[in-house]
């Protein structure tokens, strides 16, 4: 098993024309992910490496099976795009586009939510179950995702794209593999917080330990600390925490756009605090994850 | 990014909020013109990016236009948490009998804005909240429904307040919340809002922040309030270095060279993408080493590019050696990287088997990246090296050649 997707998954692109779109269908198809359709307004008609486009996405959810969608079209058109998307009975949305304004993500999420959908991101990654599929520029290349992402045990949660594959491909050489890596988004708000998506790494079999990328910015990691405490875990979980030099500077902006300091709250070493209070492992250097991990999951046998 | 106090002012004055009436100084001579023109008492308050005004002293009292000049001269000498005063805010002074909070911010953890409200203004609303929770509401607003004017009349009557007195606050909370909404804020702030002698009701002091990514969507109003692009907002203004990194980055589309500061150290750092920047310049720091600047490579740069950033950083004073280092991409070239660094190094004068200190970016066309590292005797590693390894092998490095001369 893996969460959110697996090789069954069938999913289209929004803004499937677009150049970087263009090469993601190509990366997508060559990993084996069932990429059936895409849209793009005025060029319907058209292919994307074989892959039908249309219009409107009910032009495409009125003929087939679309568990998800991946809207990668520019940030004044994407809130829209996700709103399109839930309408026409898209469950799974992977909102690659960076810079959408806040109110309109709120409004995205709240909509989705009283729609029964899930939104990841927006600027993200995407998500991957490896050896299934992907849905999401993560890894790249087919081979490098190949190369990165082993299929294992421990499901990914992370706030940058890029730190999602170093902590796979860390993973992955140290023979423990990923069930399900899940780029969550950089900004300040976003669709699926990690406590969000513990359950469903809860749910699954195949997961047995969580890693975690973490930032300043944002209450995300008090949640997951709450949660924890709250409901407990059958599942491990090493956090790795990324900016710690930020809290010596408050005031400058670095690194994401969610990464902003707002309170004492915001910042790493109060978040580690917090993590750590929770029963959660705090790795030093992102090498340190997969024996952190592998100790707690012998552990817990 | 935060708004000065007058500037915060000026955008709930044209929302329909009442205000005192103000002028700014920027000389203790402006200030005592702004005295006389306001012809009675007047608080005169710092206006600086920080909180904490009152207790550093950069709030007074005056009288009269002499008293003004020298309240104004010094506060304008007192360097709030770091951070200069741009000017003084010359208030018009009337006796208060009572104080409120108005605020309205994204609660994150929901994810739906929501207005805070307290009768009991002034003072630490963290505090109100800990120790008065009845004196404070907490009212959360629809993203998908429009806001409506009884969710404010809701924020203020959930403390108690009722007659005249709940209409009159009602309208002005109903206003900061269109304000909230209508420029992409992430707080609206009035604290406090103060029913005077008179019985009527005025913003005495607002805070106010706008999301930095909404600044072009909001490009005519931060122009209308004197607010320049070049005004970062930041806990200091940009250096000429970070100014010259922000050029690179605008004068050519493909790819990011993002967010260049400035440091004082000797190890200059060609460092991706968001993340991965964060976790890289902790690991130099950590290992000992003294960074010469931060920044975010990301995307797919051209060549030109990143040899224009490696210029920039190799042709700062004290940097002998950089560090080249990325977590494994996705989508950056390897070699249009290795390409682009080894041209801005060789740009600046410099020989990039001695100068590069160490090169780790992971990921596609890195067997051709790899060919013109070695053609050029630059020492790199692969993914087997970790971020943190690499971090070290950087500082080691730097070490060794300052220790040399």
């Amino acid at each position: 098993m893996s969460i959110l997707i697996d090789a069954d998954s069938t999913f289209i692109i929004q803004g499937i024309t677009g150049r970087e779109a263009v090469t993601m269908t190509r990366e997508l198809l060559d990993y084996g992910a069932r990429v059936v359709g895409g849209v793009t307004p005025g060029r319907k008609g058209r292919d994307v490496h074989g892959v039908p486009v249309e219009d409107t996405v009910r032009a495409l959810t009125e003929r087939m099976q679309v568990d998800g969608s991946i809207v990668a079209v520019p940030p004044a058109f994407a809130a829209d795009a996700v709103l399109e998307a839930i309408e026409a009975g898209v469950k799974l949305i992977v909102v690659v586009t960076e810079r959408i304004p806040r109110a309109q993500v709120a409004r995205a999420i709240e909509y989705a939510s009283q729609e029964g959908a899930r939104i990841i991101g927006p600027n993200c990654l995407g998500v991957i179950s490896p050896g299934k599929s992907k849905m999401g520029g993560i890894g790249g290349a087919a081979d490098s995702t190949r190369r990165a992402f082993v299929p294992g045990v421990v499901g990914v949660m992370s706030r940058s794209g890029g730190m999602t594959t170093e902590i796979a491909n860390a993973l992955s050489e140290a023979g423990l593999g990923v069930s399900t890596a899940v780029s969550i988004g950089g900004d300040a708000m976003i669709g699926s917080t990690y406590a969000e998506l513990m359950p469903l790494f809860e749910a699954d079999e195949q997961t047995q330990g969580i890693a975690i990328y973490s930032e300043p910015g944002g209450p995300m990691e008090a949640q997951l600390a709450a949660h924890m405490a709250e409901h407990g875990s059958r599942l491990p979980v090493v956090a790795f925490m990324a900016g710690r030099f930020m809290d010596e500077m408050p005031g400058m902006r670095f690194g994401h756009a969610g990464t902003i300091v707002e309170g004492r709250a915001d910042t790493t070493a109060d978040k580690i605090a917090r993590l750590e209070a929770a029963g959660i492992a705090v790795a030093e250097r992102i090498e340190e994850i997969p024996a952190l991990l592998r100790e707690r999951i012998e552990g817990a046998d | 990014m935060r708004f000065y106090e007058h500037e915060a002012k000026d955008l709930l004055a044209r929302h329909g909020v009442p205000l005192p009436q103000r002028r700014v100084a920027l000389t203790p001579e402006d200030a005592a013109t702004a005295t006389s023109d306001l012809g009675g008492p007047v608080v005169l308050k710092s206006q600086v990016l920080s909180g904490g005004r009152m207790k550093a002293g950069g709030v007074r009292f005056a009288d009269t236009p002499e008293e003004a000049a020298e309240a104004a001269e010094a506060i304008l000498a007192i360097e709030i948490n770091g951070l200069q005063p741009m000017g003084v805010l010359v208030e018009e002074r009337g006796e208060v009998e009572q104080e409120y909070y108005a605020a309205v911010t994204w609660d994150a953890a929901v994810r739906r804005p929501v207005v805070i409200f307290s009768d009991m203004g002034g003072i630490d609303i963290e505090e109100v909240a800990e120790q008065h929770p009845e004196h404070l509401s907490r009212t959360h607003l629809s993203n998908l429904r429009p806001f409506s004017d009884f969710e404010a009349k809701l924020a203020v009557s959930r403390t108690g307040v009722t007659g005249n007195e709940l209409n009159r606050l009602s309208r002005i909370v109903g206003a900061l919340v269109q304000v909230f909404l209508a420029y992409d804020l992430t707080l609206a702030e009035i604290n406090p809002i103060g029913r005077l002698a008179g019985g009527a009701f005025v913003a005495l002091d607002s805070h106010v922040d706008m999301e930095e990514e909404a600044r072009g969507t909001h490009a005519r109003l931060l122009a209308g309030l004197g607010i320049p692009d070049e005004d970062t907002r930041q806990a200091r203004p940009p250096t000429e270095f970070e100014i010259a990194g922000a050029q690179v980055d605008a004068a050519d589309t493909r790819g990011v060279a993002g967010r260049v500061v400035e440091f004082g150290g000797n190890l200059g750092l060609i460092i991706g993408a968001g993340g991965g920047s964060l976790t890289l310049f902790d690991a130099v720091r950590g290992a000992g080493g003294d960074p010469a600047n931060y920044c975010e490579i990301g995307g797919n740069p051209s060549v030109a590019k990143a040899a224009a950033l490696t210029k920039l950083v190799m042709s700062k004073p004290g940097v002998e050696k950089i560090a080249v280092m990325m977590n494994v991409v996705s989508n950056t070239r390897v070699d249009i990287m290795a390409r682009g660094v080894i041209k801005g190094v060789i740009e600046a004068g410099r020989d990039p088997a001695e100068a590069i200190a160490i090169f780790r970016i992971p990921g596609s066309w890195e067997d051709e990246g790899v060919k013109i590292l070695e053609r050029y005797g630059v020492e790199y590693v692969d993914r087997s090296v970790s971020m943190h390894e690499a971090a070290q092998r950087a500082v080691e490095k730097a070490a060794a050649g300052t220790g040399g001369g």
